[in-house]
């Protein structure tokens, strides 16, 4: 470890972010709780505790960023800081990827396993015949062994065009960051911009698939497994990209008051290397839920 | 080395103005405060998830109801396994890792110091919606701390949605800390802290940390399934609509058995710091040690189905998982044969850290046996979901992993306090708890094997009598912790002052700090040799 300057490590003092962060969580999860519990009645407290609970994560975030801002242009950072929030983020990435990974391990194991069996196969000829005759084990899983009908989202159309979107906004990005090597503002903001415009295109075009699915393909969030797979899957991955969306407008925002050198500009590196993995979530998605 | 602790002290004249009142805890960013929270925090926690074993064991007293209605037994056993898991064991050994990493591998403090605060800070939170949901009409969880479908989904109670969020939080407050602690080891080593030099605590703790960033975004998905399941109208674990309950079984113990290693790893690197150091040796095999804890790290993602024998899997999968998992036994095995060669001829004394140390190798491996026993898969079909499997966990949880938490407390007390704990008290917790944990958990083996089923208010009457015996050895266990709580009080307000290396055979970074440990550790690294 001769190489790592191990001096000077900057230790924050006392800070307020963080416990404000915390009752921030728990506003998020009573809300969030109870909201869910009040679906379908009048009452509204969970949604206002929900969204209270959300406003002061924003405030918390604004805030803690920001001192990580004054700390850093105060020069108090040194590289092996730098390394931490490197690091930190890249297992923060991996995390998100187990997660997504446990919702397609679902995917896997129901069109692999569970449909099959459902319809008979393995040792499960008897369960097959005399639950659920009629059931025919396919994917997409068009009719339920209950009986209800949907219909399957084709490649085509808006997810193709999502797919060449993202792929072509994770590579605006990166031409962006070559432009913020380089010190070339211009490219930096312009390449920047449109990434940012390319988020919001895809959110767009995915909103416009789910009104069709929702609207004319009886494809609900609870139209049986394959409903159930495609909407969290995609939903969620939505969500992240609405988060990554956020993240390069601020981004784009911090470019234009001056922010970042070609040397130090972890928080554009940590939302690239974010925006990175969402395009790459959504590769998994094009293939195993849209194509295959 | 005496150059570094003479700066130490130095930099303590300069730097040790701790801040004042509650708001130094509120808003700390120092890894010691941090690591004393988690550690009261979890004391509490014993102490609540211990109240709701003693109402389980009044109640199976006898056989018939006495005491509670069976949904609140229910409550009872489901809330007193989420609050020992990740209430207890888990923030402990976190604690654990806040005071020591830095100070073992020479880091000024914690990587990120806030984000360390936020991870303490989301643990309350998360523990109260959970126990609040416990007075909420229909009751609080009762579908076990496993939370099979579709006991968790078409007929849990209506709090089921807080349960779900409150698993959501207490994860993020575990990946934040797991993340920290990566960080830290892999980035804050002071120069000449090679991996192979770390002390095992370390090494064990960066294993965990990879195993709680690898498994606790799965759980979080799969609370989030039960939750749509439940209120979305979805189906993932509904045959009805093409899922299947056996999927929760495998998204939850995909997450379940790699966490039951997060639960024992760190107390392997525990028991590797005290062992050598009252036996006045060095750790037999350091590098088979380390090699050890990776492959059963590694292992533990092929095994979940260990779980699910009963299921009705293909054989293929079954002997899959079968074999899988005796495999596991083997670097177990690698462990406690180091231990034991450890403590072979050396001069060994007794001290309460020692006595407990002991007390895990003898009574984890009687858990590992068992285990081992519940790996067979055709013996599985008889012992699945018996008192037996209750009998395993507690072996390597409460005289595992719990009596490594007590045994790192005595060891490290003198550091953090700078007082040295009460040694009669100390041996007396020692022997009522040995004693009374064997009373409480031997005969469940019995009760297991004889057929009582897990999870249940009431029983046949020809399990009355172990059963009043175990509920006796449960309240003396119980009791018992009480001398554990007078001991860390008196220790914490006074007591004879400690050197800074009050035992003679130990090793490590911390002991050239003086006692107790300056509130800013290596403010300029140490020099490694
Ligand atoms: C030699 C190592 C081990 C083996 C072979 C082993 C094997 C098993 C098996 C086969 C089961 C399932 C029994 C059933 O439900 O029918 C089981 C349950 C369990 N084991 Fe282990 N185990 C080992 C070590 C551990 C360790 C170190 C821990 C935790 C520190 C642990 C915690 C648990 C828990 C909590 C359960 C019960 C989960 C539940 O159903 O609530 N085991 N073990
Ligand atoms: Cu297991």
């Amino acid at each position: 470890m001769a190489q790592q300057q191990t001096t000077n490590y900057y230790v924050p003092a006392q800070s307020y972010w963080p416990i404000v962060g915390a009752i921030g969580l728990l506003f998020i999860a009573i809300g969030a709780g109870t909201t869910v519990q009040q679906i379908g009645s009048e009452a509204s407290s969970g949604s206002w505790m929900l969204t209270i609970g959300i406003v002061i994560i924003i405030a918390m975030m604004f805030g803690w960023f920001n001192d990580v801002i004054v700390e850093s242009d105060k020069g108090l950072y040194s590289a092996q800081m730098d390394r931490s929030f490197r690091q930190g983020m890249s297992w923060f990435i991996f995390s998100e990827v187990m997660f997504f990974a446990a919702f397609f391990g679902a995917l896997f194991y129901v069109r692999t396993i569970a449909i099959p069996w459902l319809g008979g196969a393995s040792n499960n000829v008897m369960t097959g015949q005399i639950l659920w005759p009629d059931f025919e084990a396919v994917w997409p899983l068009v009719t339920t062994p209950a009986g209800d009908t949907t219909t399957a989202m084709g490649w085509q159309g808006l997810p193709l065009a999502n797919t060449i979107i993202l792929l072509t906004s994770s590579i605006t990005l990166h031409i962006a960051h070559k432009g913020l090597e380089e010190n070339n503002r211009k490219k930096l903001t312009a390449l920047l911009a449109i990434t940012v415009l390319l988020g919001v295109a895809f959110l767009v075009l995915q909103a416009e698939e789910y009104v069709e699915a929702y609207r004319h393909m009886g494809l609900t969030l609870s139209a049986g497994v394959y409903g159930n797979t495609f909407f969290l899957l995609t939903g969620f991955h939505g969500m992240h990209v609405t988060i990554g969306t956020i993240m390069l407008f601020v981004m784009l925002w911090r470019v234009l008051k001056g922010h970042f050198t070609p040397e130090r500009h972890f928080a554009f590196q940590a939302t690239s290397w974010y925006w990175h993995f969402v395009d790459v979530v959504w590769l998994g998605l094009f293939f195993f839920v849209y194509i295959l | 080395m005496n150059t570094a602790s003479a700066t130490q002290d130095e930099h303590e004249i300069e730097h040790d103005h701790k801040p004042k009142g509650l708001m130094r805890w509120v808003l700390t960013t120092n890894h010691k405060d941090i690591g004393s929270l988690y550690l009261m925090f979890s004391f509490l926690m014993f102490l609540v998830g211990g109240a709701m074993a003693m109402v389980i064991r009044a109640e199976l007293y006898q056989p018939g109801l006495q005491i509670v209605e069976p949904n609140f037994f229910n409550q009872m056993t489901t809330v007193h396994g989420l609050i020992m898991v990740f209430g207890a064991v888990m923030p402990a050994f976190t604690g654990l890792a806040n005071w020591l990493i830095p100070m073992m591998i020479g880091a000024p403090d914690m990587a990120l110091p806030r984000m360390n605060n936020w991870s303490f800070w989301i643990l309350p939170m998360a523990f109260s919606i959970l126990l609040a949901s416990l007075f909420m009409e229909g009751g609080g969880p009762n579908f076990g701390w496993t939370f099979y479908a579709p006991l968790s989904t078409t007929y849990s109670p209506d709090s089921t949605a807080l349960f779900v969020f409150a698993v959501h939080i207490m994860g993020i407050s575990s990946i934040l800390g797991a993340i920290n602690v990566v960080v830290t080891i892999v980035n804050m080593r002071a120069p000449g802290m090679t991996y192979m030099k770390m002390p095992l605590f370390v090494w064990t703790w960066l294993i965990t940390a990879f195993l709680l960033i690898a498994v606790m975004p799965v759980l979080a998905a799969t609370v989030t399934m039960v939750l749509t399941d439940k209120y979305f109208g979805t189906s993932f674990f509904a045959a009805a609509g093409g899922g299947d309950p056996v999927l929760f079984q495998h998204i939850f113990w995909f997450f379940g058995h790699p966490e039951v290693y997060i639960m024992i790893l760190p107390s392997f690197g525990i028991i590797s710091a005290i062992i050598p150091a009252f036996s006045r040796k060095k750790l037999f095999g350091y590098s088979s040690m380390v090699y050890a804890t990776a492959s059963i790290a590694l292992l533990s993602f092929l095994v979940w189905a260990h779980h699910m024998f009963t299921t009705g899997m293909p054989v293929a999968a079954e002997l899959f998982f079968m074999y899988c998992t005796m495999l596991i036994s083997v670097p177990t095995g690698v462990k406690v044969f180091n231990w034991v060669a450890t403590m072979w001829r050396g001069s060994l004394t007794f001290e309460t850290p020692m006595l407990f140390a002991i007390a895990f190798i003898v009574l984890f491996t009687i858990g590992g046996f068992s285990g081992l026993m519940l790996a067979i898969t055709p013996v599985d079909f008889q012992y699945h979901d018996t008192y037996f499997v209750v009998a395993h966990f507690h072996y390597v949880l409460v005289t595992g992993a719990i009596f490594s938490i007590m045994a790192a407390c005595y060891y490290w007390l003198p550091k953090w306090t700078g007082h040295m704990y009460d040694e009669r008290l100390g041996k007396m917790h020692f022997w009522a708890s040995v004693i009374s944990v064997n009373v409480l958990f031997f005969p469940m083996h019995f009760l297991g094997l004889a057929g009582m089923p897990r999870r249940v208010p009431d029983y046949a009457l020809q399990f009355a009598d172990f059963n009043q015996l175990v509920s006796i050895g449960g309240f003396a266990f119980g009791l018992s912790q009480l001398i554990f709580l007078v001991v860390l009080i008196k220790c914490a307000r006074g007591g004879k002052k400690a050197p800074a290396k009050p035992w003679e055979g130990s090793e490590g970074l911390e002991w050239n700090m003086p006692s107790p440990a300056p509130y800013h550790s290596h403010t300029t690294p140490p020099e490694i040799k």
